[in-house]
């Protein structure tokens, strides 16, 4: 068998294409129906419900800090009960953290990275389908509980002992760790795929300096999600066991550790910070060199701060208990570790300002939200700096300074790039663009409310106003800037809306994309928007980091795939050269009902210990189901 | 561009109540220095790189296909030296930090200690002493003299509670099954607000309380009439209360010293009348409010662990008297 044709001619190409094409549309077309919908495990198909799943998680959240902010625009009101607005805002900060910014992000690669590395399908197909399944009960569990006002009340970081057995009674807290039990499966598995992925499905030709570098951010990205999610699993385990089971692993009174909770919960969560960032850092870097017309600047140094950034993550939980009373050496280790990631970001700044100084800007919408996000971003990573600082921590630790710090973050430093990647990617997701008047509106609108809405609060935080409060007294200098920073956070919403009703209406009425829309290098524009169910008609070979700008419309390609099965190329870790042919799983209803099985054991062994006994059988079955070994005619190749 | 009023903010306006840019202790200003430090180094960072990118976004740029290699490697330099630079920025902002970090705890030899304790929502005071006899409690207002240390020892009985005064000092927790410390110096008298930082539950809103600062003969004299029992209220009415309170379950959650109240888990009120506010700092301790807390402390503080006493509107006058008598 040989792997190279010579590079073919269109002409030669067009000859047999179009029986090719119909073969290949077989192979890989998933069935029509509501069967077909559930058991599909076409990375497209599942990206985008698991894009669009997020969003839907992110308008709630929305919805539920535009509660709070009603709540709190004026001192001492009661439009929410104090119980019902520490569910809120459990419910706000879970669901961004866990059912928006870290599935957005993975989700995005589910759909991007096989079409950027030049493959058919991610790998482990119905792993990925299953991961969107977990992902979705995980998502349900929790707004379920919200709407029987059972809702976690603990805080998105439900500290023990508050969310132990003792103080957090009934089934609230039991519900968050399940929660997150199930979005760990989801993330792990899905940062297992993107690994596999990048690494051995690489178009032949891809070498490790030619990986886009939002494939690069992705690779760095999963590997941290593998690192970071078995510390909360192993809490939130625990928690759970304290809880069901009687074990004391976080009870002073019987040996346990109050604040082993907590340093399991950063260790994951600080990384988290990074899961959602890093994603973000490549969808920049991308979008930079397709408005820029210019190839991203400094490849190797970004690569380079973006493993930086993965390593130095773990290396900063602490400065989360800065105020916990930790031995003051140990915080000054973290103070300068925690600066130290300033470096790293940095360089990567400096990188995209030198790409923008070397281009020629184009301001189309995705480009606007990339200079949003400068602006916040540097912001945000500036007080960032500042809360590093173990005395300058102790002034503004759980006040409302570091709730504005992390939303310029986190809004800044992610969501703004998200969307900006939403307008962007979204002709390949859906064969249409998006307007760009409805797009600079929401620009305009997100970005003034979003500060107007988020400065404030730092000053808020300097004059004392401590966060997680759901109201506060009339005689504090507080009220009049909490009233401007409700008022702001509905421009801040209404930015939002626009966004919203622009992807509702472009899905359906935006004008035909065509292929490469934006004129970008990657490899995810060679093929056409929508791209079909088998993505690439031959798998192209890479020559360079930018294929389509030194190869233009013919992409030199690999031949030798079956047709008549679904098959992918194998290739070596560090080259990409080609090393086998592998077959990748065919749609299969299994993964939907394994979903379910083990939603059904995770759920029910909230109330009963014995669930996690009964439950298994049923998850035994369909995983039996699932891996069932299918007759394949023997390969006579 | 936000950065340069927001400064001005920072510098002059926002000072106030419970504000950590009004510092009136030397733990304070050494904090309220750092802060203004951070926030003049990162405004000029912020303002020198939006300028860097608000000019590559409108300089005329070159043709896209000019050759590039020089560009390439100039623009290199430029940008490892701005990485350098920021080594060194972030360099001296950790040296800033561990320069002001001894402000925190300055240790003195043996100065009073006072055992702070977080509950859910109020806090106990023990004013310690060698001699148990004039160990005594109080809740929610912390007395302390001017001009000097005064430890504090930090200690949770139920969830992780935070202790935040930030005119004084910055925050420490309170953890269950360990002791932290932190030390207080009041530079002038006054009485400074503070409030739990720590998310501690359903009424962690309100759970504040009151530092009041007094000069060292003041304090004295306070802390004598603080160890002393409860007196017996010569004014009927209170005298009436007082077998209100002992009769109802009020006893059995609150300890009135010099009484057979001696409940632990409410606060001490041995000497509740000559506190300026009750309820952890929700209400001024007025006879009124005194009564509404009674009548209904779940309406006021939703959640909270006290109970309501159903009490007749007589027994509700006498015990608010009997309440502001206790001084």
């Amino acid at each position: 068998m040989r792997w190279f044709g010579k590079i073919p001619s269109p002409a030669d190409l067009a000859a047999g294409d179009e029986k090719a094409e119909a073969a290949l549309r077989r192979t890989w077309s998933t069935p029509t129906g509501v069967l077909g919908a559930l058991s599909t495990v076409d990375h497209k198909i599942i990206g985008r419900r698991y894009i669009a799943t997020a969003f839907v998680f992110l308008m709630l959240g929305g919805v539920l800090a535009l509660a709070m902010r009603l709540q709190l625009a004026f001192p001492e009101a009661r439009f929410i009960s104090a119980d019902r607005y520490n569910q809120i805002f459990t419910v706000h900060g879970s669901n961004m953290m866990f059912l928006f910014a870290v599935p957005v992000m993975e989700a995005m690669a589910v759909y991007l990275v096989p079409l950027m590395v030049g493959t058919r399908n991610i790998a482990f197909p119905r792993l990925n389908a299953f991961s969107y399944w977990i992902f979705l009960a995980g998502g349900l569990l929790l707004w379920i509980s919200l709407a029987l006002d059972t809702a976690p009340d603990v805080g998105w970081f439900a500290y023990v002992p508050l969310a132990g057995p003792q103080y957090g009674p009934g089934k609230r807290a039991d519900i968050w760790a399940q929660m997150i039990t199930f979005t760990e499966v989801s993330a792990l598995a899905v940062a297992v795929e993107i690994v596999v992925t990048v690494f051995k499905l690489r178009a032949p030709g891809m070498s490790l300096d030619r990986i886009p570098i939002f494939v690069w951010s992705m690779l760095v990205t999963a590997f941290l999600v593998i690192m970071a999610m078995p510390a909360i699993m192993l809490a939130s385990s625990s928690l759970i066991l304290d809880r069901l089971v009687g074990t004391q692993f976080f009870n002073p009174a019987e040996g346990g550790d109050a604040l082993l909770w907590q340093h399991l919960f950063w260790f994951f969560g600080h990384p988290e910070v990074y899961i959602i960032f890093l994603p973000a850092v490549g969808m920049v870097s991308a979008m930079i060199s397709t408005f820029t017309q210019r190839p991203t600047f400094g490849y190797l140094p970004l690569v380079l701060a973006m493993i930086a950034t993965g390593v130095l993550a773990f290396g900063l939980w602490v400065h989360h208990m800065f105020v916990a009373g930790l031995p003051r050496v140990g915080s000054s280790f973290f103070t300068a570790s925690s600066m130290a990631i300033a470096i790293p970001a940095g360089t990567q700044i400096f990188c995209w300002l030198a790409t923008l100084w070397d281009g020629r800007p184009i301001f189309k919408t995705p480009m606007l939200f990339i200079i949003g996000f400068l602006i916040t971003f540097v912001i945000g990573g500036l007080t960032g700096v500042m809360v590093a600082s173990v005395p300058f921590d102790t002034q503004v630790h759980d006040t409302y300074f570091v709730v504005a710090h992390f939303h310029y973050v986190l809004i800044g430093g992610s969501v703004f790039p998200l969307i900006g990647a939403i307008y962007y990617w979204f002709p390949k997701m859906t064969g249409r663009m998006m307007s760009e008047t409805l797009g600079r509106w929401a620009f305009g609108l997100i970005f003034t409310g979003f500060h107007l809405t988020f400065f404030p609060m730092h000053i808020l935080g300097l004059q004392g106003m401590p966060r997680r409060v759901y109201t506060y007294p009339p005689e504090l200098p507080w009220a009049g800037l909490n009233l401007f920073v409700s008022l702001s956070a509905v421009i801040l919403a209404a930015g939002f809306l626009i966004f919203f009703i622009d992807v509702l209406r472009s899905v359906r009425h935006g004008p035909e994309a065509g292929s490469n829309p934006w004129n970008a290098s990657t490899l995810e524009w060679a093929m056409p928007s929508p791209p079909p169910p088998y993505n690439f008609r031959h798998i192209p070979v890479v020559e360079s980091r930018e294929p389509l700008w030194t190869s233009g419309e013919t992409l030199p390609v690999a031949t030798g795939l079956r047709l008549d099965r679904r098959e992918l190329i194998v290739s070596s870790v560090a080259a990409a050269d080609p090393e086998a042919r592998e077959a990748s799983p065919a749609d299969s209803i299994w993964p939907f009902l394994a979903a379910i099985a083990t939603s059904i054991m995770l759920i029910a062994s909230i109330f009963s210990p014995w669930a996690v006994i009964w439950g298994a059988i049923p998850v035994a079955i369909t995983l039996t189901g699932w891996f069932w070994p299918k007759q394949t005619p023997e390969d006579e190749s | 561009m936000k950065i340069a009023p927001a400064c001005v903010l920072f510098l002059s306006g926002c000072a106030g109540t419970q504000s950590a840019l009004d510092a009136d202790g030397p733990s304070a200003l050494a904090l309220e220095n750092l802060i203004i430090l951070f926030v003049a180094v990162c405004g000029i960072v912020f303002v020198l790189v939006m300028g860097v990118m608000a000019w590559a976004l409108v300089r005329s740029p070159g043709a896209p296909d000019r050759p590039r290699p020089q560009t390439e490697r100039s623009m290199g330099r430029v940008v490892a030296g701005a990485v350098v630079a920021t080594f060194v920025v972030i360099t001296f902002l950790t040296a800033a930090s561990f320069y002001a970090t001894p402000g925190l705890d300055r240790g003195k030899a043996d100065p009073p200690t006072i055992l702070v304790r977080g509950q859910q929502w109020w806090w106990q005071f023990t004013y310690l002493d060698p001699d148990p006899a004039r160990t005594f409690q109080t809740a929610n207002e912390l007395h302390i003299p001017v001009g000097t240390d005064v430890r504090l020892r930090l200690e949770a009985s139920d969830v992780i509670h935070s202790f935040w005064v930030p005119n004084l000092t910055g925050k420490q927790d309170l953890v269950p099954g360990r002791e932290n410390a932190l030390t207080l110096h009041a530079s002038k008298a006054g009485v400074y607000r503070g409030q739990c930082a720590e998310f501690c539950g359903l009424q962690h809103s309100h759970m504040a309380l009151l530092v009041i600062a007094e000069e060292p003969d003041d304090h004295a004299r306070w802390l004598e009439a603080q160890r002393g029992a409860a007196v017996l209220p010569a004014d009927s009415e209170a005298a009436a209360g007082k077998l209100v309170f002992m009769s109802k379950p009020c006893a059995a959650c609150h300890t009135i010293r010099g009484t057979e109240a001696s409940g632990t888990t409410g606060p001490d009120l041995t000497h509740v009348g000559s506190r300026s506010m009750i309820a952890a700092g929700l209400l001024d301790n007025t006879r009124g409010s005194v009564a509404a807390w009674i009548a209904d402390p779940q309406t006021l503080k939703p959640g909270n662990n006290m109970p309501l006493v159903p009490v007749s509107s007589e027994e509700l006058r006498q015990l608010s008297a009997y309440m502001k008598a206790l001084r």
